[in-house]
């Protein structure tokens, strides 16, 4: 498959890591892809409210330079992947939103949802395989007991994310296994850190984030994985655990970190 | 507030929310399911409640509406599909959308970077669009 990599605000500033293994790992892996240049923000939180067509309009862009370039757009971050996949499900089945969207943006030709929006893991798990994925891996993480954190974003609304099952995920669990380490299940796994709400309320985020990392520690884990900067941020307000992106371990198994 | 005047939020509270209250059926599973409710005045089946009643004025001023983190277990987990966090998103909006009532400035955020300067863009933009209007 042939993908348009929207990289998104926090990948080109504070989780720069999350970008760069990304893109190394795609390279190692062959992976047919070719970066958004004039990507804007997608927002960062889909805007629930039907009347807000503004808060729309970046994410409807970037999906419709994907039509344009006949590619399915590609994410990594789980804010962005959220929003994109959601405005999108909104412009195919809201006339409201089409009629108002397109409006504003005159486009060529009407954008309906004709694109297709893909995480990462995704990418990794239904393009390339995470059988394949194993025989690319050159330095196997062996003996490393690692906890995937889900959070929120990539699980819900589950009709129109439809990227796991959102109670039992095994997507990043299945990842962790083809890059040679133990996957540690623990019941918080899919529970919000409440990041977002950091600014305003940083002991809720403290307390939320606290429950994970104690969940985590209690099955045995010794490091969490996240493809989201914001949880990666609230997770941190503890030290604990030590938190990675999930694109630095896939780059280190590759041998190309 | 009016009689007309709350009537009419919560008239724009259903249509921008496109969730409907009446079809809740009180079981609780949303409140149980919201990992920010022990902070909350009103919990969400109760927020629910209140607006199929009619009873706005109180959620206007509760603290629910800066306790909801948006991630959508009490939608996911809903039996009747009422989609709780919605409702509140929609009520925060018929807030913060009056002149003055940013519950978040522009003029916090520096002191904010200062205090710590690991904030990713992300929470920022997030927080916002969340907030302000």
């Amino acid at each position: 498959m042939e993908y348009l990599y929207y990289p998104g605000c926090t990948l080109k500033t504070k989780a720069k890591e999350l970008d760069a293994y990304a893109v190394k790992s795609m390279k190692a892996l062959g992976v047919d892809f070719k970066e958004f240049d004039d990507w804007q923000c997608c927002g960062a939180v889909y805007p629930q409210a039907k009347d807000e067509i503004a808060a729309r309009l970046s994410s409807i862009r970037a999906l419709d330079e994907a039509r344009k370039e006949k590619r399915d757009l590609l994410t990594i971050c789980s804010a962005c992947f959220h929003v994109m996949k959601r405005v999108n499900f909104d412009i195919a089945s809201d006339i409201d939103i089409r009629t108002k969207a397109n409006n504003y943006l005159e486009l060529d030709i009407q954008y309906a949802g004709e694109s297709k929006v893909f995480h990462f893991l995704e990418m990794l798990r239904d393009d390339i395989g995470f059988d394949k994925l194993k025989n690319h891996v050159v330095n196997p993480l062996t003996g490393r007991k690692i906890g995937a954190y889900y959070g929120c974003l990539l699980l819900r609304p589950s009709d129109v994310m439809q990227f796991d099952d959102t109670e039992n995920p095994t997507i990043i669990e299945d990842f962790i296994r083809a890059i040679g380490a133990e996957p540690i299940v623990y019941s918080y796994r899919n529970e919000c850190c409440g990041s977002y709400s950091a600014l305003k309320n940083k002991d809720l985020v403290q307390n939320l984030s606290r429950n994970i990392i104690n969940s985590a520690i209690q099955k045995g884990a010794e490091s969490l994985i996240t493809a989201c900067p914001l949880c990666r941020y609230g997770l941190m307000q503890n030290d604990d655990l030590p938190v990675y992106y999930f694109t630095e371990l896939l780059a280190e198994a590759l041998g190309v970190k | 507030m009016s009689a007309s005047a709350l009537n009419d939020i919560r008239e724009e509270v259903l249509r921008i929310s496109g969730a409907n209250p009446k079809k809740c059926m009180s079981c609780g599973k949303c409140s149980a399911s919201c990992p920010a409710s022990f902070e909350m005045d009103i919990l969400p089946h109760h927020f629910v409640k209140n607006i199929r009643d009619g009873n706005i004025e109180n959620l206007l001023k509760s603290k629910t509406l800066w306790k909801c983190l948006s991630c959508f277990a009490c939608v996911e987990r809903c039996p009747r599909a009422v989609e709780p966090a919605n409702l509140v998103e929609a009520v925060r909006l018929a807030v913060i959308r009056k002149k003055g009532e940013n519950y978040l400035k522009v003029d916090d955020i520096p002191e904010f970077i200062e205090l710590d300067n690991e904030i990713p863009q992300q929470l920022i933009v997030s927080a916002f669009r969340k907030y302000s209007k």
